[in-house]
């Protein structure tokens, strides 16, 4: 467009041909995602309750008051506390576990490739309350298959969603085990794209397996890293499903994750203002992440 | 139809405001087309009161109801974003802690002229605690339909063993015995069961203790007042001298079992557990358990006994508990009023409620229903007839649900010894005076004298 000149008219036509193409992506985007984000951050600067859906006159107009209640409240710590756990133990845990399994599966010799890469990815596809459902099953204190594995074991039970310092470990190993599968496809995608070439070469030069992984695979992957941990950090932000199904967020607000709250907040006490707030601040914290994820790879990628 | 609904109902919560429930009935095509009444109903009671439904049919022929049922866990929700999203249904059930929400969100039709003309729904014949949880203001806007309270389930033999033949009616006699089974154990028996993360048991002792929980008018919490500060202090002195066990209730895998083992000698829960306990406690322990009211608090010191209570129900014998329990309510947008009614007026006769009860272990909200032979002969159920006569409502303020978790994380933080009993009545206190800010803003915008609910 821009090489095409700003005056003519048959760049006029152009640029008008090229906004009706664009026209019904910008209409969606818009209308699901720019007038919601408005309206939440406008929300966020009100005190927009169930008084005010009766009747909107007994909204007022707080500016930064639902923020400040935010930070002195020890349940959004608690929550912004948990989420972060979630992210950096869950989110690493789950990419490596995606890498070593779409490693795995792209091993020369492997057999059945294709078998274990629609088991392996089966798990993505289910619906996740059947997958809460299964797995409270397994977590069940005493009676679990867990609890009755360990006892074989001679290693005592654990009430694994029953207590603060289990639950949210358990929540992260089902996570991870519900999750990988998607990750791993994209890995297997990434790892058939690394030309054989430089394997080769490699070899040539007399790198052993390691090596090889170290100096050619991981590096190759780079792009697909980023990729991979961006989006797995964004759904890992918004863990809600999980401690929704198994736990509401208990075992003493263990597993009460950010989104959680603002559910409670919006939905059980309808605290829309101050709920919006948490929605503004889930925001910026993924916008922040992903700035920082952007500039970390950035840097080894320029040498 | 019925599948499809089981499945979104599992779904619900992610779903709720989205759910497209059939919004609005379709237009009948002809005066011959029955009326689609659409009502819900939550857990259990929404599974088995669709038993009721066919005999309803059967003599209403020109209205059909279509019952859909919601996981207890998301009704609440379920429910507010229904109204908000001009969802609602016909009729619904509704815990009456919740009506005062509803209230405010003015979703409610106002009953008392129906119940005026009706020679079905007769208020004096429901337990005056009860129907009170129905009204605010002058206005009822629900019609109750089982009654919830809470009374101790005791091992009987255990306090026999211990020297007490009659459960504890006072709230000391109550502690000696707990202290005497838990020393006559060796260390073995719990006194009492009290999951530290409910809020109910906190709440019932501080109302049997008179306790207010919220003062002048509801604007603000009243929790460190002597009352309730005496009932909160007893109740937390349970976990400190190891008469309770300090377990939450996630952590007690199988509180039957347990209680058969004789690993605590008492417990405190609602009518449903009467229908469990015969179906889970073994057949050794027939006979050695029973039902009791709740015990009466101790006379609280530098509190005249002559202060006014909330509501007119004597809260000396036995000691008062909670007006819980579920009723009918009408949402004001319906378009079918008098249908609606009727099936309100079906659920409530005494021979329906005594019908259901026999499927769903709920207790009847009308006194005559406790006639049939199938409550009165049962002995479980003798006990909670009793505590029925003594039973008060929560505050009937919209913030209530809120306010009943912030009773639960700071009694669990107290009774963790995480925090003195003080301490977390403090911070009790000032969350709620923070949960209330709107209610006085709104009361104040309202002039001075105005005690509702700001409607």
């Amino acid at each position: 467009m821009t090489t095409a000149g700003r005056g003519g008219p048959g760049a006029q036509a152009a640029r008008r041909a090229a906004l009706l193409l664009l026209a019904p992506g910008l209409l969606l985007i818009t209308v699901t995602f720019l007038l919601p984000a408005a309206a939440s951050l406008l929300l966020s600067l009100s005190d927009f309750d169930l008084y005010a859906v009766a009747v909107p006159a007994d909204a007022r107009v707080v500016w930064l008051r639902n923020y400040v209640t935010l930070v002195e409240s020890p349940l959004f710590w608690a929550a912004f506390r948990n989420t972060l756990y979630f992210v950096l133990v869950g989110g690493p845990l789950s990419v490596l576990v995606s890498l070593g399994a779409a490693l795995m599966l792209s091993a020369d010799g492997v057999r059945l490739r294709t078998l274990f890469r629609t088991v392996y990815f089966a798990p993505v596809v289910t619906t996740l309350v059947a997958v809460a459902v299964v797995w409270k099953y397994i977590y069940a204190p005493q009676i679990g298959l867990l609890d009755t594995g360990l006892r074989w074991l001679g290693v005592a039970p654990v009430d694994w969603l029953g207590s603060a310092a289990w639950a949210m470990p358990s929540l992260i190993v089902m996570n991870v085990w519900k999750n990988f599968g998607y990750n791993m496809i994209i890995f297997v995608a990434g790892l058939q794209a690394v030309p054989t070439e430089l394997y080769d070469a490699a070899r040539v030069d007399g790198a052993g397996a390691w090596q090889r992984f170290w100096h050619v695979t991981l590096p190759s992957l780079a792009p697909t890293f980023l990729f991979v941990s961006i989006t797995t950090m964004i759904g890992a932000l918004q863990l809600f499903a999980e401690p929704y199904v198994m736990t509401q967020g208990g075992p003493l607000h263990a597993t009460l994750s950010l989104v959680l709250y603002m559910f409670d907040q919006g939905f059980a006490f309808w605290h829309i203002g101050y709920a919006a707030g948490i929605a503004v601040v889930l925001f910026l914290l993924t916008l922040a992440g992903a700035a920082v994820q952007l500039r970390a790879r950035r840097a080894p990628a320029a040498i | 139809m019925t599948r499809r609904e089981g499945v979104r109902g599992l779904a619900v919560g992610l779903a709720a405001a989205l759910s497209a429930c059939g919004h609005g009935a379709r237009r009948p095509a002809g005066a011959a087309t029955p009326i689609t009444l659409r009502f819900w109903a939550f857990g259990r009671e929404g599974e088995v009161v669709q038993q009721l439904i066919p005999e309803f049919e059967r003599t209403h022929p020109a209205i059909r109801v279509r019952l859909q049922q919601i996981p207890f866990t998301a009704a609440h929700e379920k429910l507010l974003t229904a109204v908000v999203g001009e969802a609602a249904p016909d009729v619904a059930q509704l815990g009456n802690t919740w009506i005062p929400e509803l209230v405010a969100l003015r979703a409610l039709l106002p009953l008392d002229s129906l119940v005026r003309r009706s020679p079905v729904v007769v208020p004096e014949d429901y337990f005056p605690g009860i129907w009170d949880t129905n009204r605010l203001g002058d206005t009822t806007y629900g019609v109750p339909w089982y009654v919830d309270t809470r009374v101790l389930f005791y091992r009987s033999d255990m306090l026999a063993d211990a020297g007490y033949r009659s459960p504890p009616a006072t709230w000391s006699t109550w502690r000696a015995a707990m202290a005497r089974i838990r020393a006559r154990s060796g260390g073995r028996t719990y006194g009492v069961l009290l999951p530290v993360n409910e809020w109910a048991q906190p709440i019932a002792l501080g109302l049997a203790a008179g306790a207010p929980l919220l003062r002048d008018g509801d604007r603000y919490g009243d929790f460190t007042e002597p009352r309730f500060r005496a009932a909160f202090t007893f109740y937390i002195d349970l976990y400190r001298d190891s008469l309770s066990a300090p377990v939450s209730n996630t952590q007690v895998a199988n509180r039957y079992q347990a209680f058969a083992a004789g690993e605590f000698a008492m417990f405190i829960s609602g009518p449903w557990d009467v229908g469990e306990c015969l179906r889970r406690l073994p057949d050794s322990l027939r006979g050695r358990w029973m039902t009791a009211p709740m015990p009466a608090a101790d006379a609280v010191p530098d509190v005249p006994a002559t202060l006014p209570l909330r509501g007119a129900t004597d809260t000396t014998v036995p000691g008062a508990s909670l007006a819980g329990g579920s009723s009918l309510v009408i949402f004001r947008d319906s378009p079918h009023p008098a249908a609606a009614w009727a099936f309100l007026e079906y659920l409530s006769a005494p021979a329906q409620q005594a019908a259901f009860y026999r499927v769903s272990e709920d207790l009847p909200a009308r006194r005559s229903a406790w006639e049939d032979p199938s409550i009165a002969r049962n002995p479980y159920v003798r006990a909670f007839g009793r505590q029925l006569q003594s039973v008060r409502p929560t505050p009937p303020v919209p913030e209530w649900e809120q306010i009943a978790t912030l009773v639960a994380t700071h009694g669990e933080a107290a009774a963790r010894g995480a925090v003195t009993p003080d301490a977390a009545l403090s911070a009790l206190d000032a969350d709620v005076d923070r949960a209330l800010e709107k209610r006085r803003w709104l009361l104040a915008r309202q002039g001075a004298g105005a005690t509702g609910t700001g409607r």
